[in-house]
């Protein structure tokens, strides 16, 4: 009975229940939660309904046939089916390529050095002129009396074939992919601390070991990321692939198709079907590189306590 | 201006790699237009030294290391290693293992990969290899952390890990580059005995750039301090510390009472007399000759050389006791003069605040240099530079 007094105070103490205010706040509610409201209203208003609506209007043919008629209806068709094919042999080496050239200009951009803002200038042009606009250029230096073949002429080598079929579009990719990937990696290969280069030159590491051992695997993931977008990038190819690409063969890729059912057939549902197997396909693959990027070092890349 | 350090050295073993001298001669290191950071800089490190580079930020310590290690290019001057030139190789063939301040560990790899990858580049065995990083963890007593990542220790061991690799190499000179100011108070004294006992027993040769004079003082075998990008004064840490040549390095060797005084007339040998807080003090003249009267000198005394006497003779400045700080084993006291003069104490006497002292020291413990003072140049604030 004489523990009686401390076993009250105790069971008090756990019966008097913290104000709402510090409760919610514990699990990280409070009043700048608000601050999601717009970004929430955006992204449920202008992607996840529209995405939604798509999504259930595949499933409702607009011919009839049971919800999967579209489906069975796109996967029956060779030539449809074969975009998809196209648009993987476009998008996957335009990704491969666009990171393989960009990362090391950005290795080199990294830091601060004489004529850098010249080089980025010059490599983020792509990106404010648009795609449309470099299809429409590139004419002008690929096709028979482009100044690439008129030189090639000059000098009395074979004429280059680089219009108006599948290296046309690959060019018009990569022109418009490296740039992002070039930006995103910049990022990742500057925040690697430089004295961790030191400390693995004092260790005895010339420059393509420093880059191999260290660089390349603490910015991996900043490479992976960069290829992911590189990737999303020429998936979503149009303009180019008609404009400088053979959109009835070569570059016959998934968002012809699409743009046939709905523009020229006026099949949203076609459209939607073919829609929803492109992104179906795109994030089986991102799926991959993201868990090939989960078991990377994601750590940040300094050097400890600096 | 070239430093030797031939004879004592306190290590019995000897290292890997036989070398007897390394040598800077005339080291200079610009960048760009500004006024160069290290200027004619001449250091002469033997086998088996533990020379310290001390001074504030941005005296050239930093500079000086990364010229000698191969991670800066020097804008005039030569580096030697017995008869051959080694400045013109890079720094990943000088041999030369560097502990950064910031550790620098890789961060993806274990503690072992950490330790091991100066010998991969070697392209040692991996069975000699991880024998030889789990003797360099064992002398930095990390063994058991192999698996772990860098991430996963403490700053102390973390730092550690930074030292066996560096002397996994087993390199003819370790260069340390400030490598416990980023650890807490406790931990860097720690430390500091650490970075000293494996001095000793390894037989190493180090080159140690701080800003903190109780490191220098405690592990060199000889200073080095720097001013401006120049060397300003070089001995042993005995020499250094009871005889700064200037009142900047009296500064750093805890002179904390620096202030400025009127040279009023010379005395027998080395003595003179000076001016301040309105009374005449005896000192000695450590720099200048010939000083006219009235000629601006510079005062430097101990905190623990000022003696407060019983009574208020007439060689005693008065001082008010502003701030009393318990230490401990002593006080430190903070004493403000009748003429606004700021003078620190240290007493094993009891002292509180608001009582007036009345303080002497001796004559050949009042240190005078000819010219004024420069404060700004004793913002010794860690930090890089």
């Amino acid at each position: 009975m004489t523990q009686m007094p401390v076993t009250e105070i105790q069971s008090c103490a756990r019966a008097e229940r913290q104000p709402i205010r510090h409760r919610l706040a514990d699990r990280g509610v409070d009043w700048s939660l608000l601050l999601l409201g717009p970004a929430v209203a955006v992204i449920a208003g202008l992607f996840l309904y529209p995405f939604i609506y798509g999504l259930s209007i595949s499933f409702q043919p607009q011919a009839g046939g049971g919800a999967l008629a579209n489906y069975k209806n796109f996967f029956a068709d060779s030539y449809q089916v074969g975009s998809i094919l196209k648009t993987l042999r476009l998008a996957l080496p335009v990704a491969f390529l666009s990171v393989a050239l960009a990362a090391p200009l950005a290795y080199r951009c990294r830091r601060d050095f004489r004529g850098r803002k010249v080089v980025t200038l010059v490599v983020m042009l792509p990106i404010t002129f648009g795609g449309i606009l470099i299809a429409q250029g590139m004419p002008r230096v690929f096709s028979p009396v482009g100044w690439l073949n008129l030189t090639l002429k000059a000098i009395g080598l074979p004429q280059a074939d680089l219009i108006y079929n599948y290296q046309g579009t690959f060019i018009a990719a990569l022109l418009t992919s490296l740039p992002l990937s070039f930006l995103m990696m910049m990022g990742f290969f500057g925040g690697i601390d430089r004295s961790l280069e030191h400390a693995a030159a004092t260790l005895g590491a010339g420059r393509a070991a420093r880059f191999w051992r260290i660089i390349l695997p603490l910015a991996a993931p900043g490479i992976l990321t960069a290829f992911m977008l590189a990737l999303v990038e020429s998936f979503a190819i149009f303009p180019s692939a008609i404009l400088v690409g053979q959109p009835d063969n070569q570059t016959h890729v998934l968002t012809i198709p699409i743009y046939q059912a709905a523009s020229q057939n006026s099949d949203y549902t076609m459209a939607s079907a073919i829609a929803v197997v492109l992104t179906a396909i795109e994030l089986l693959i991102l799926g991959v590189v993201v868990f090939v990027r989960g078991r990377l070092f994601k750590g940040p890349a300094t050097a400890g306590k600096g | 201006m070239a430093i030797t350090t031939a004879g004592a050295n306190q290590n019995q073993h000897t290292s890997a790699v036989e070398f007897e001298r390394l040598s800077l001669r005339g080291v200079t290191r610009a960048y760009g237009k500004n006024p160069p950071a290290l200027r004619d800089f001449d250091l002469e490190l033997g086998r088996g030294d533990f020379v310290a580079l001390l001074g504030p930020s941005g005296c050239g310590k930093s500079t000086a290391l990364a010229c000698l290690a191969g991670l800066q290019p020097l804008t005039r001057g030569s580096i030697w290693r017995d008869g051959e030139r080694i400045d013109t190789r890079p720094a990943e063939k000088r041999g030369f293992g560097m502990v950064f301040q910031n550790y620098a560990l890789f961060p993806h790899l274990s503690v072992q990969k950490n330790v091991e990858f100066g010998l991969a580049m070697r392209r040692v065995a991996r069975r000699q290899r991880q024998e030889r990083a789990l003797a360099a963890l064992r002398t930095v007593q990390l063994e058991e952390h192999l698996g772990k990542l860098p991430s996963q220790l403490s700053g102390g061991q973390q730092q550690r890990v930074a030292i066996a690799r560096a002397l996994a190499i087993e390199p003819e000179v370790v260069l340390m580059d400030e490598p416990l100011s980023n650890l807490d108070a406790a931990l860097r004294v720690e430390m500091r005995t650490e970075i000293k006992r494996i001095y000793q027993e390894r037989g190493l040769t180090v080159l140690y750039v701080t800003h903190d004079q109780e490191e220098a003082l405690s592990l060199a075998t000889r200073l080095v301090v720097l001013r401006k990008g120049r060397l300003e004064q070089t001995g042993t840490p005995q020499e250094v510390y009871a005889n700064p040549v200037s009142a900047y390095v009296a500064g750093f060797m805890g002179y904390r009472n620096l202030f400025p005084a009127r040279f009023l007339a010379s005395g027998p040998g080395r003595g003179v007399s000076v001016t301040a807080f309105g009374r005449s003090l005896a000192g000695t003249l450590i720099s200048g000759g010939g000083l006219a009267a009235d000629a601006e000198v510079t005062v430097a005394i101990r905190p623990e050389d000022l003696v407060i006497s019983a009574d208020a003779d007439a060689g005693a400045v008065t001082a008010l006791a502003e701030v009393v700080e318990y230490h401990g084993r002593e006080l430190s006291v903070q004493a403000r003069t009748s003429d606004g003069g700021v003078l620190h104490v240290k007493t094993d006497q009891p002292v509180v605040a608001g009582s007036t002292l009345a303080l002497t020291a001796r004559a050949d413990r009042v240190l005078v240099y000819q010219g004024g003072l420069d404060r700004d140049e004793f913002a010794i604030e860690a930090g890089t530079q």
